[in-house]
C-alpha cells in the first residue's frame, strides 16, 4: 500500500482486498466486551475537518480510538483556520504537533493530495472527501459491505453488477467507488440524467445509463447517490418532482431488483428525493450497516498504514489464509512461519 | 521490504528467517510429531481432570491445525467429548509492530461457548522468545476471562526473554540463536517435519527484526 | 552614446555578419565591420533577433507591488529578450484613465530596460458596464492603442460592440479575453477527461469559442479590429482561421505555455499550474502550434503572471490564476516551434516581434534589422540548455509551471535603443 489514501485509484486489487480482510477480521472487535485493541498506542491521528461532516468524523474517530491511537480533532469552524491561517500552516502545526496520521475533509477537490504532496507534513494523509474529487474510505466500506451481502465476505467482486445513481458529477462517492469496483472487477452502471454526468465520462471504467429501469433487474446492488435540492436552481433538472419520478428508487423499481439484490445508500439521504421512505426502510437497505462497517474499515485503513514503521504490503491472492490448504498449496501469507516467534 | 510475508510460492527465493535448505535436518518425523500431539492430548486430560471445559486455542498460523489435531485426540480420549477448537491471531498485540511493515491479520475464532470460566490451551508451534504468548495473554484478557490458561507448544528451543514456560511440550530442542527451526504440518506444508538449521542469508537485511 | 560591434551573428538565423550600432540605431551591417571606439560582442553560433515585443504581461503596479513592479517585470522582460512589452490594465487601481496608463509607462521609461506600454482598461473599473476614457489614454504621453479588460471578457455584446466602433477614431484595438462568464463560474481548470476524474469544475473551450465567434462577426460588421488575447483551443483556431479568410482585420496570440503543457499536470493538484484561459489538451495543444506557424495566430504573447508564493502555496481551488512567462517564453518558442522545425527564426522575429509590434501599433520595435533602424534587439544562443531554477528569475514571483525543467537557448544581450539592458546574459 501506498503511505497515504488520496484517491481509491491508488490501490490495487490486492491492497483492496487486504483492507476488505483486515477489516472483516476487526468487525469481530465490535462483538467483544472489550473494544479495544493496543495496536496503535502512542500513535497521534488528527482529524482535520474543514467541512462539517459529523458522521464521518465520529466513524474515524471511533476507528482511531477503538485501535488506542491519540485523536486529535481539528476542526475549521472556530479555530485559525477560519481566520484565514492556510492549510500550508495548519500542516506545518500538525507537524509539530507529531501528527502520524491526518485525516482529512476539505471542500477543496485535491486538498489532500496536496497536503500529502507539498512536504509540510511527514505523517500518512488519509482522505475523508474533498471536494467533488473522491472519498476512498466510502467505496472501502461500500466494497465491503457488498462483498459481505454478495460474495460471502472474501475475495473480490468480479462480475457482480453495481448500478450507481444520482449526482455523479457533484459526488465524490461515486468516484471512488468508480475506481475501486473496478479494480474488484464489479461492473459498475452510472444512471443520472446527462446534466449531472461528468464531461469525460465515457472514459470511466463503467457503462452510463440515462435510464434507471434498464439496468435494475440485473443489477446486485443499486447505490442511490444524495441530490441536493439546490441543484435544480442551477437547472441540472427541471424539478424535484421531475427527478424523483425519473431517477428515483421507489417501491417499483426496487421490485425490479434481483431478489439478492441489496440497495445501498452513503447518506445523508433525501428521502422522498432520490430514495423513498419504504425503500430506505427495507431489508434490502444496508444504509445502517454500511455506517456500522465504516468503523471497520477505517480502523483498517489505519492499522495497515500506522500499524508498523511503513504501509502494510499486500500480497496476491489475499491474506486470510488461516483455513489449512489443501497438501502442496501455498503456505499461508501471514509473517509468522512455524520458526517464528514476536521478535525473533 | 517484507521479506517473510510474501509467501506466496513457499518454495520461492530464500527469505530471511528461512531455513537454509542445505543444511537443514529433521528432529521430529511425523511419527515424532504424532507421539508428541497424542502425549500432550493424554496430560491436559490428566491435569486438567477431563476436557468438559478445556478450550484449545491455536495461535495462526500453524498452532491452529496443532489444536484441531489436539482436538481430535481429546475427543477419541474422551469418548467423543466435543473439545471446542479455536483461534487467537495476536497480530495486533504484538510488540514488535514499529519494526517492520504492518501485518496482515489472522483470523481469530473463539468458539461459541466463549472462554469465561474456561480452561484455555494456547497451542503454538515453537515456543522461544515468549513475546508471543505474552501478546497471546493480551489477547485473551480482552476477550474474557478464563479460570486458567495453559501453553502447549510442539517445541520448545529455550532462549526466553520473558517469564513463560510451556505447560506440555512436544519436545525440548536445545538450539543455538543462530539456528532456526521449522514446523511443517500437512495442512499447509504437505507433509509433517519438524527442522532444524541455518537461516538462509538475507540479502534484504531485514536486520531491525532480528535478535 | 556607447557604440557596440557585434561580432559573427546569424541576423534571424541566417549566415553570420556583423552588426555595429551607434547612437541607438543599427549603423552597420556587414562581413568583416570594424570600429575602434566599439565594444565587441563575440557572437559566433547566436541568432540576431529584433526585440522581442510582448502584447500581455500583468506588471501588477500600482496596487499589488508584492507579487511584481514595473521596473522588476522590466527586468525579467530585458532578460527573457524583450525591449517592449504591454502591461494589462487589471492593476489596483485599474488602468482606465490617463493618470494611471501614464504613471505605468513612467514607471517603465524610469527602469531603462524595457519600453512599458500601458494597456488601457475597456470598461470603468473592468466592470463591463460603461466605457473608460479610451479616448483621453490614448491621448495621454503613454499613446495607449490596446484596450482590454484582460483576466475579464467584455461580455456585454453591446460594450463589445460600441469599444470596437470607439477605438478605430485612434486605430486602437480591443484586446479580448474571450471566456463565457456564465459558462465559466467557478471554473478551475479545462472542462474535459481530466476535470471530470479530479472533480475539479471545468473551464469548456466553447466558453472561449462562442465569444471569439461573436467577436470576430462583430469586428467584421463594424469595421473595426481585434485581437484576441490568449487562444488555448482549437476549436478557437479554427474561427480565427475562418474569420482571416474573410478578410477581417483579426489578429490573435498565444502563450508559450499554451504551447506545451496540458492539463495532464493538473493531476498533481499544484495551482502552479493554474491559469486562465486554462492549460487544455495535447490535441489543442498541437493545434496551436500549427496555428502560429501557418499565421492564424499573429503572435505569441506571455500573459506573465505573477503571484506572490502564498497564492499558490495553497489548495488548488482558492489559488490564484497565472504564470510567470517573460523569462521563459523564447525558450519555450524555441521548444515547441523552432527545434520542432515548425518556425524558423524569421518566423520567430515575425511571431514575437514583428507582428506583436504592428497590433500594438508600436514605432521603433518590431523594425527589421537593417541599417538606419533603431537597436531593438537580442541576441540568442539557440545551443545552450538551462535548468529552470526559480530563485533565479529576476521577477518578484517564483510561480514558473517549468521549475526544473531544462530548456533549449539562452538570451544573452538585450540591446534598448543600442543600450544593452542584458550582457552575458545578466542585467547590464
Amino acid at each position: 500500500m501506498k503511505r497515504h489514501l488520496i484517491s481509491a485509484a491508488d490501490l490495487t486489487r490486492d491492497d483492496a482486498i487486504l483492507i476488505l480482510d483486515t477489516a472483516e477480521e476487526l468487525a469481530h472487535i465490535a462483538e467483544r466486551p472489550i473494544k479495544k485493541l493496543p495496536t496503535l498506542r502512542g500513535r497521534t491521528v488528527v482529524n482535520l475537518f474543514f467541512e462539517d461532516s459529523t458522521r464521518t468524523r465520529i466513524s474515524f474517530e471511533a476507528a482511531a480510538k477503538r485501535l488506542s491511537a491519540d485523536v486529535i480533532n481539528f476542526s475549521a469552524k472556530g479555530s485559525s483556520v477560519s481566520k484565514g491561517e492556510s492549510l500550508k500552516d495548519t500542516a506545518l502545526t500538525l507537524q509539530a504537533m507529531g501528527a502520524d496520521a491526518v485525516v482529512i475533509r476539505h471542500h477543496a477537490s485535491g486538498a489532500p493530495h496536496r497536503l500529502a504532496g507539498s512536504g509540510w507534513l511527514r505523517g500518512s494523509v488519509v482522505n475523508a472527501g474533498d471536494g467533488t474529487h473522491e472519498h476512498p474510505t466510502q467505496a472501502l466500506l461500500d466494497a465491503f459491505t457488498m462483498r459481505r451481502r454478495l460474495a460471502g465476505g472474501r475475495g473480490d467482486l468480479e462480475g457482480r453488477r453495481i448500478t450507481l445513481v444520482g449526482d455523479v458529477l457533484h459526488s465524490r462517492v461515486a468516484r471512488s467507488n468508480v475506481l475501486l469496483l473496478a479494480t474488484l472487477g464489479a461492473e459498475v452502471t452510472l444512471v443520472a440524467p446527462p446534466t449531472l454526468l461528468p464531461i469525460g465520462v465515457e472514459t470511466w471504467p463503467c457503462t452510463v445509463s440515462y435510464d434507471l429501469d434498464a439496468p435494475l433487474p440485473k443489477s446486485d446492488a443499486v447505490m442511490m447517490l444524495r441530490v441536493q435540492r439546490e441543484r435544480m436552481n442551477a437547472a441540472f433538472f427541471p424539478t424535484e418532482r421531475e427527478y424523483s419520478r425519473r431517477y428515483g428508487l421507489d417501491l417499483r423499481r426496487m421490485a425490479m431488483l434481483p431478489e439478492h439484490a441489496i440497495v445501498m445508500h452513503p447518506g445523508p439521504m433525501n428521502r422522498g428525493m432520490e430514495i423513498a421512505a419504504d425503500v430506505a426502510d427495507s431489508t434490502r437497505s444496508t444504509i445502517v450497516e454500511q455506517v456500522t462497517n465504516g468503523v471497520s474499515v477505517r480502523m483498517a485503513v489505519l492499522y495497515l498504514l500506522l500499524g508498523g514503521n511503513e504501509p502494510a504490503q499486500s500480497t496476491p491472492g489475499g491474506v486470510t489464509a488461516n483455513t489449512p490448504s489443501t497438501p502442496g498449496a501455498a503456505t499461508a501469507s501471514n509473517g509468522r512461519t512455524g520458526t517464528e516467534e514476536i521478535a525473533q | 521490504m517484507t521479506a517473510p510475508r510474501n509467501t506466496s510460492g513457499g518454495t520461492s527465493a530464500a527469505r530471511p528467517k528461512d531455513l537454509d535448505p542445505a543444511t537443514a535436518r529433521a528432529v521430529l518425523d511425523p511419527s515424532d510429531i504424532n507421539r508428541a500431539l497424542t502425549r500432550i492430548a493424554h496430560e491436559i486430560v490428566e491435569r486438567a481432570k477431563g476436557a468438559d471445559d478445556v478450550v484449545l486455542l491455536g495461535i495462526p498460523t500453524r498452532g491452529v491445525a496443532l489444536a484441531r489435531r489436539l482436538g481430535e485426540r481429546l475427543a477419541s480420549i474422551e469418548d467423543g467429548a466435543k473439545v471446542p477448537v479455536g483461534a487467537l491471531d495476536i497480530t495486533m498485540y504484538r510488540d514488535d509492530l514499529r519494526l517492520g511493515p504492518a501485518r496482515a491479520l489472522e483470523r481469530t475464532e473463539i468458539p461459541a461457548e466463549g472462554i469465561d470460566g474456561k480452561l484455555v490451551v494456547l497451542v503454538d508451534d515453537v515456543l522461544y522468545s515468549g513475546r508471543t504468548i505474552r501478546a497471546a495473554l493480551d489477547a485473551l484478557n480482552d476477550i474474557g476471562r478464563p479460570r486458567a490458561v495453559q501453553l502447549a507448544v510442539l517445541v520448545d528451543r529455550g532462549h526466553r526473554e520473558l517469564p513463560i514456560r510451556a505447560d506440555y511440550v512436544g519436545k525440548n530442542l536445545p538450539t543455538s540463536q543462530r539456528e532456526t527451526v521449522k514446523v511443517h504440518l500437512a495442512e499447509y506444508d504437505g507433509r509433517d517435519a519438524v527442522l532444524l538449521g541455518t537461516r538462509a542469508a538475507d540479502p534484504a537485511a531485514h536486520t531491525d527484526a532480528e535478535k | 552614446m556607447s557604440t557596440y560591434l557585434i561580432k559573427d551573428a546569424r541576423i534571424l538565423g541566417g549566415d553570420a555578419q556583423d552588426v555595429l550600432i551607434r547612437d541607438g540605431l543599427i549603423a552597420g551591417i556587414g562581413a568583416g565591420l570594424a570600429a575602434e571606439d566599439a565594444t565587441v560582442v563575440e557572437a559566433a553560433g547566436q541568432i540576431l533577433l529584433p526585440g522581442l515585443v510582448d502584447l500581455h504581461t500583468h506588471l501588477r503596479e500600482p496596487g499589488r507591488e508584492d507579487a511584481e513592479t514595473v521596473a522588476t517585470g522590466a527586468n525579467a522582460a530585458a532578460l527573457g529578450g524583450f525591449t517592449a512589452v504591454h502591461a494589462m490594465a487589471n492593476t489596483d487601481p485599474v488602468a482606465d484613465t490617463a493618470g494611471t496608463v501614464e504613471q505605468v509607462w513612467r514607471l517603465g521609461q524610469e527602469s531603462g530596460r524595457c519600453d512599458v506600454h500601458p494597456v488601457g482598461a475597456v470598461t470603468v473599473g473592468l466592470a463591463g458596464k460603461r466605457l473608460a476614457e479610451l479616448g483621453a489614454m490614448a491621448d495621454s504621453a503613454a499613446r495607449v492603442r490596446v484596450f482590454s479588460d484582460d483576466g475579464k471578457c467584455v461580455d456585454d455584446a453591446v460594450i463589445m460592440r460600441r469599444a470596437l466602433e470607439y477605438v478605430k477614431a485612434f486605430d486602437g484595438v480591443v484586446a479580448q479575453h474571450a471566456q463565457e462568464p456564465r459558462l465559466t463560474e467557478g471554473a478551475q481548470m479545462n472542462e474535459g477527461t481530466v476535470s471530470g476524474e479530479l472533480g475539479l469544475r471545468g473551464w469548456p473551450a466553447v466558453a472561449e469559442e462562442s465569444i471569439i465567434a461573436r467577436d470576430v462577426l462583430l469586428t467584421a460588421h463594424v469595421g473595426s479590429r481585434l485581437h484576441v488575447c490568449h487562444v488555448s483551443t482549437a476549436g478557437s483556431v479554427e474561427i480565427l482561421r475562418w474569420a482571416k479568410s474573410k478578410g477581417w482585420n483579426v489578429t490573435a496570440e498565444v502563450t508559450p505555455h499554451h504551447l506545451l503543457l496540458t492539463d495532464e499536470l493538473v493531476r498533481s493538484y499544484d495551482p502552479v499550474y493554474k491559469v486562465n484561459p486554462p492549460l487544455r489538451t495535447a490535441a489543442d495543444v498541437a493545434a496551436l502550434r500549427e496555428a502560429l506557424a501557418d499565421g492564424t495566430i499573429d503572435a505569441v504573447a506571455t500573459d506573465h503572471a505573477p503571484h506572490p508564493g502564498e497564492d499558490k502555496d495553497c489548495e488548488w481551488a482558492v489559488a490564484a490564476m497565472g504564470m510567470l512567462g517573460l523569462e521563459t517564453a523564447l525558450s519555450i518558442v524555441q521548444e515547441t516551434m523552432v527545434d520542432t522545425g515548425l518556425l524558423d527564426w524569421a518566423g520567430v522575429a515575425d511571431r514575437m516581434s514583428t507582428r506583436p509590434a504592428d497590433i500594438g501599433r508600436l514605432d521603433g520595435h518590431g523594425r527589421p534589422i537593417a541599417v538606419g533602424e533603431p537597436a531593438n534587439l537580442v541576441l540568442v544562443d539557440p545551443g545552450a540548455r538551462r535548468t529552470v531554477e526559480p530563485s533565479e528569475l529576476a521577477s518578484r514571483s517564483r510561480n514558473t509551471p517549468y521549475a526544473g525543467l531544462v530548456l533549449p537557448g539562452r538570451v544573452v544581450a538585450t540591446f534598448l535603443r543600442g543600450v544593452p539592458t542584458v550582457i552575458d546574459g545578466k542585467l547590464a
